[in-house]
């Protein structure tokens, strides 16, 4: 009876705009996704709070005083202080600026970069051999050695290039992304080998469709459930990782706070000051579950068999 | 198939030996050398530092070292530590057993784990228990081990006094009190890698799950009346593990090179922190040694992977 | 499964190396030390019999590596060996020599030394059996000498045989060491852990390239209170008392075990907190984490005055990368700090009282000094010297009259250029919160200050082409700890000579990194060098002290104390020495 009385409501305008397009849909379907929206929103206030936060909130993030030091939160200092008396608000806001760059930027290539040679393995036997030999030959290489490698022939070259800021960011985020491309790529390649066969491929062939069509327009959709998985746990782990490089002085310069410094250089005053740990440990949990939902949301705004549901 | 095994095989051969050159050449070019641990003592003068140079070959080019490495090597000579001076194989050997009693135990505890998790999650889309295993998995994917392993010797060791935090490894299990110790000692280390890698497959599995799910064979195996635990166990779960197989297969060979944090904060001598002691230090044979053991178990276990893909799925078909 | 399971698995493959990389990182090099038992202590322990105590555990955050100690590769090394082995004699917390294998120490008053000091004669220990119940003679003292003395041994302590013409054994039980130059420090060869003794019987077909790979290496035989029951490599050693040691009454404890873990807090937590542990070694993290770890109430700190201090080198060089080869290079000049003024202000901007206080206080002090034991060559001059007084007021004028002037947004600059200083360190907790305050200082003042750290491996390389290494200097300033290995200051002294100067001739293998180069000084050490006079040699060290101070060759910042550990509240007999290793006396140790 409903969907009797329903259908009459619908506007000419409506009836007209089909064809629906295939971003349209995802978008529609993603707006309905309440965790997602919900994701998107946390997500964006992080992203904003880092940018801007730092502008309105202007105490400084590295002055050193020591009689102020393992300060709980209080109105003063938000987020407490640290060992060295530094207000850990403003260490958090300017840290995510890093950290959520990195974590962002790192998964973007390394999904990028996966996802493409995935595919390309998947989809042609001829290449499969080698380019899944040459995943297996950066899977087995030991990565300090070799961070520490890159690190040195492009340092210089970089900070020439770009400045110190921006090289420091290229050279980690590509270190990061490049290194952690191989599961992706494995990970699609098993899935286009397995879609491959699927009759709707089949389909597109049969009807004249390019190689390229096929990978993009129909396999790839399919072939995306692990990958945002994957991008969202990476993000992540990138941010862990560029506190691990910087530790080691192969990243931004030790008085850069970032979200994952922090947390590494809590880790020995959990019974002294445990807000030196929750806080960047919270935001970076945060950043990650709503990437997660993120994630889910365009997982099934993009899957066609959901669409409508 | 037989074929296809024998023919990846074959080029594994060639694919070893490219991964051992570029992994040499890594070490050779990468800054930092054996000697560093003397260079701030004023008392060792440079002479005596470019004599122990010589003793370890380290002043001839990077290649003639390679070829003398690989000849070695595949003669089943692995070389001697630069640093202990004793055998690298005996070294591997003395590490291995303890990599395998933690994170052998912690991979299979956390696929026990994960699964049936993974399974409820998916199948109870968007419930209390599916939000709380997000939470949860993502709470155990931001906090990195060096720190969970820290909160919890503080947590268990410290101020409960339940279990010891340093890893005994001249420990020899033989009678029941020694079992206990062994399991109260591994039981931190174990508990930081599950937690870790539960979060990380639970994720996959429920992903893979959603994916099953909402395919027409679950519709039409709904549809002919068959009882929602069968579709979701003979059916989807079926499907679904098919590439969870493939990735905990491919998972396998890092169960070799450990973990390399978790053995580090509980004193677990394992091969990771055999591994990363070694290139903190230039021990550039050791450092081969098991880099090279894990390429080979990376590319053995990618082909048991193809294999097994194309055994389950008779979409796949390798020529 | 982490690794390779996931999307997010491989990045914890890399977090996991790189995480755990800087767990290790934070190595800081002490110089390898040696150790001798006190008389008082010894006294105290005689009450307790051998093998009265069940097992010692002790923790170190680098595991040994290796127990044949002319072979080592750190100071866990001879630590771990030294229960093994022992030289003649061992410096003890005074910097006198205490005899070990010696009956006595030769001086010139009873005629060991000759009096031209080209030659001493030891005097061994009669009846001195090695664990394997042989003899220990003079031959294997001559031995050991042949032994380090093998270029193609490359033994790690060969310096300890330079200048030495000839070992010989006089009779069973004496051994004369004879010099090709008067020697004004013969203690130089078999004292200390670098001199350990090794036997004969094990080690004649182990010398020279055989060196290399032999299996005795791992298993010593030793005259020592202990000896090997199983040693895996980068983990544990396990001992239970030698048998045949010397001293019927000790040692106290039956076993020992040093057992590596990942770093200096978990050995303190295991020590002070959860009591598992007896002792500690090196504490080297900040003291605020330390003090509350000890709070734990199951330990003591065992500190004691050391001559490591922790520095900031001065580039007189101009690092700038656009001079490519000639990048510090000592034929260049660097831009501001080849200015005394500017150098002077640098120093008196820093507030090492601060810095030492927080970050180091019960582990360390401030000092002004670069030589600073054993105390009589601890120089009383410079504590009063204006350059040694945090006052950022008149460094600021210093910098002003240097015509480096305050622009209008606070930066410093002549001429129109900045003045900005890149400061390089290793990798380690401490040392970046320390470079956190300078740089705080040195911001006060207007000046840029650009942080940059790189793993220990790195900065303490020999590496000719890796271009981080401490001795490349290609930054500003550079600071690490750093100090005379034994209470003789020669060595070390010389790090400052013109002909020292590390540079790209000599591939960087010199130790004078500050590019200093002052004819007065050489020749101030030329005197020193030459002077036998244990008293004028020591005024003539503080001269030379002096004058790296006050013309601001380095900036010293913290005198740190060696050994600091923590052990257990019953553990006794402990009596530390800068010069030797934390264990020298373990044969003392009891409960």
């Amino acid at each position: 009876m409903a969907r009797a009385e329903a259908l009459p409501t619908l506007t000419r305008a409506e009836l007209v705009r089909k064809p629906r397009s295939l971003w349209g849909d995802a978008w529609s379907s993603f707006r309905r996704h309440r965790l997602a929206m919900a994701g998107t929103v946390v997500f964006s206030l992080l992203a904003v709070a880092t940018v801007l936060g730092p502008f309105i909130y202007t105490a400084d993030p590295a002055t050193i005083d020591f009689a102020a030091g393992y300060q709980a939160p209080s109105l003063v200092h938000p987020f407490g202080t640290n060992d060295l008396g530094q207000d850990l608000f403003a260490r958090a806001l300017l840290g995510g600026r890093i950290s959520m760059a990195v974590g962002i930027v790192a998964m973007l290539i390394s999904i990028t970069f996966g996802t493409l040679v995935g595919s390309l393995a998947g989809f042609f036997n001829r290449i499969d051999g080698l380019l899944m030999r040459m995943t297996d030959m950066f899977i087995s290489l030991p990565s300090l050695p070799l961070l520490l490698l890159i690190v040195y022939l492009f340092r210089d070259a970089l900070h020439a290039l770009f400045g110190p800021v921006v090289g420091i960011f290229i050279l980690v985020v590509s270190v990061i992304g490049l290194l952690n491309w191989m599961p992706v790529a494995r990970l699609v390649r098993a899935q286009f080998l397995s879609i491959k066969r699927r009759e709707f491929v089949e389909a597109a062939r049969s009807i004249g469709a390019s190689d390229v069509r096929i990978i993009t327009r129909h396999m790839l959709p399919n072939a995306m459930s692990p990958v945002l998985v994957a991008a969202s746990l990476s993000v992540g782990a990138a941010i862990i990782t560029e506190s691990a490089l910087s530790f080691l002085g192969l990243g931004f310069p030790s008085d850069r706070p970032t979200w994952g410094r922090m947390l590494f250089d809590a880790r020995n005053f959990l019974e002294l000051a445990p807000q030196m740990a929750l806080f960047p440990g919270l935001l970076i949990f945060l950043a990650v579950i709503s990437m997660n939902y993120i994630g889910d949301g365009l997982r099934d705004a993009l899957d066609p068999r959901r669409l409508g549901a | 198939m037989n074929r296809y095994i024998i023919r990846r095989l074959l080029i594994a051969i060639p694919t070893l030996l490219i991964i051992s050159v570029v992994v040499f050449a890594i070490l050779a070019l990468a800054p930092g050398d054996p000697m560093s641990q003397f260079a701030a003592n004023p008392a060792v003068p440079p002479e005596v530092r470019e004599n122990m140079r010589h003793a370890l070959g380290l002043d001839q080019p990077w290649p003639v070292r390679y070829v003398k490495w690989l000849t070695e090597f595949v003669q089943g000579n692995w070389g001697y530590s630069f640093i202990s001076k004793v055998p690298v194989i005996g070294l591997v050997a003395q590490r291995l057993p303890n990599t395998l009693a933690v994170l052998g135990v912690a991979y299979i505890v956390s696929i026990l784990i994960a699964i049936p998790i993974g399974i409820i999650s998916a199948v109870r889309r968007y419930t209390l228990f599916d939000h709380t295993a997000t939470a949860f998995a993502f709470i155990g994917y931001s906090i990195p081990t060096f720190f969970s392993g820290i909160l919890l010797i503080i947590i268990f060791s410290i101020k409960l006094h339940w279990f010891p935090f340093i890893y005994d490894s001249t420990l020899k299990v033989h009678d029941f009190s020694t079992l206990m110790t062994q399991i109260s000692q591994s039981i931190m280390p174990i508990t930081v890698l599950a937690l870790f890698e539960t979060a990380t497959l639970t994720r996959f599995v429920r992903s893979e799950m959603l994916e099953n799910l909402s395919l027409d064979y679950v519709r039409t195996a709904r549809s002919k009346g068959l009882a929602e635990r069968v579709v979701i166990i003979k059916h989807a779960l079926r499907n679904s593990l098919i590439p969870v197989v493939t990735l905990i297969a491919l998972g396998v060979p890092t169960i070799f090179t450990g973990a390399i944090i978790t053995e580090q904060i509980f004193a677990v001598p394992g091969v990771g922190q055999l591994l990363i002691s070694s290139i903190e230090v230039n021990d550039t044979p050791v450092v081969m040694a098991i880099t090279f053991v894990y390429a080979i178990l990376v590319v053995g276990f990618n082909l048991v992977a193809d294999v097994l893909y194309g055994a389950l799925d008779p979409r796949i078909k390798y020529t | 499964m982490g690794a390779a399971l996931s999307g997010g698995g491989r990045w914890r493959g890399l977090l996991v190396a790189l995480a755990s990389a800087l767990l290790v990182a934070t190595a800081c090099t002490t110089p390898p030390s040696g150790a001798s038992p006190t008389t008082g202590a010894s006294a105290s322990a005689s009450a307790v019999a051998r093998g009265g105590g069940g097992t010692l555990h002790i923790l170190y955050w680098q595991a040994p590596t290796i127990l044949n100690t002319h072979k080592a590769q750190g100071t866990k090394d001879y630590d771990a060996g030294g229960l093994i082995l022992e030289p003649l004699a061992k410096f003890g917390p005074d910097a006198k020599p205490v005899p070990f294998l010696a009956s006595e120490i030769p001086t010139l008053q009873n005629g060991g030394i000759a009096a031209d000091l080209k030659s001493i004669t030891w005097k061994l220990k009669q009846n001195v059996k090695w664990s394997d119940g042989t003899d220990f003679t003079a031959d294997d003292v001559v031995f050991t000498w042949q032994y380090v003395a093998d270029e193609k041994t490359a033994a790690s302590d060969s310096e300890t045989v330079l200048g030495v013409s000839k070992v010989e054994a006089v009779d069973k039980n004496t051994v004369k060491v004879s010099f090709t130059d008067p020697n004004p420090n013969p203690y130089q060869i078999f004292v200390t852990g670098l001199g350990n003794i090794i036997q004969k019987k094990q080690f004649q077909s182990c010398i020279g390239a055989a060196a290399e790979t032999c299996a005795e290496n791992n298993k010593p035989v030793g005259t020592g209170p202990y000896k090997l029951v199983d040693f895996k490599p980068g983990d544990v050693v396990t001992y239970t008392i030698n048998d045949s040691y010397r001293d019927p009454g000790k040692p106290f404890f039956k076993d020992v075990q040093i057992k590596g873990v990942a770093d200096a807090a978990t050995a303190a937590r295991s020590v002070c907190q959860a009591g598992d542990s007896d002792y500690g070694w090196n504490m080297q993290i900040e003291w605020s984490i330390l003090s509350q770890i000890v709070s734990g109430g199951k330990c003591v700190m065992v500190t004691h005055d050391s001559p490591n201090v922790e520095r900031i080198l001065v580039n007189r060089a101009d690092p700038s990368a656009s001079l490519g080869d000639k990048r510090s290079e000592p034929t260049t000049q660097h831009p501001f700090l080849s200015d005394l003024n500017v150098r002077k202000a640098l120093a008196m901007a820093i507030d090492r009282k601060t810095l030492a206080t927080q970050l180091y206080n019960e582990t360390g002090k401030a000092t002004c000094n670069i030589v600073t034991a054993p105390a009589e060559v601890n120089s009383p001059n410079t504590a009063s010297a204006d350059i040694c007084q945090f006052d950022a007021t008149k460094a600021g004028q210093l910098l002003d009259q240097a015509g480096w002037t305050k622009a209008a947004d606070g930066k410093r600059a002549k001429g129109g250029k900045q003045m900005v200083i890149n400061y390089l360190t290793s990798t380690n907790d401490l040392r970046q919160k320390e470079q956190a305050i300078v740089k705080q200082n040195w911001e006060a003042l207007g000046i840029t200050v650009n942080l940059k750290n790189v793993p220990a491996s790195v900065f303490f390389s020999s590496d000719a082409g890796n271009p981080d290494t401490a001795a490349h200097m290609y930054y500003d300033v550079e600071m690490y700890t750093n100090g005379s290995s034994d209470p003789d200051q020669q060595n070390y002294l010389s790090g400052w000579l013109c002909n020292q100067i590390a540079q790209k001739s000599n591939q960087w293998k010199g130790n004078n990194y500050e590019r200093y180069c002052s004819t007065q000084y050489d020749n101030l050490f030329a005197q020193y060098k030459k002077e036998l006079d244990k008293t004028k040699r020591s005024q003539l060290a503080i001269q030379l002290n002096d004058m790296l101070v006050n013309d601001v060759v380095i900036i010293p910042l913290v005198a740190r104390a060696f050994p600091v550990a923590s052990a257990s509240k019953d553990l006794k007999g402990l009596n530390g020495t800068p010069w030797e290793s934390d264990l020298w006396n373990i044969q003392e140790w009891y409960k």
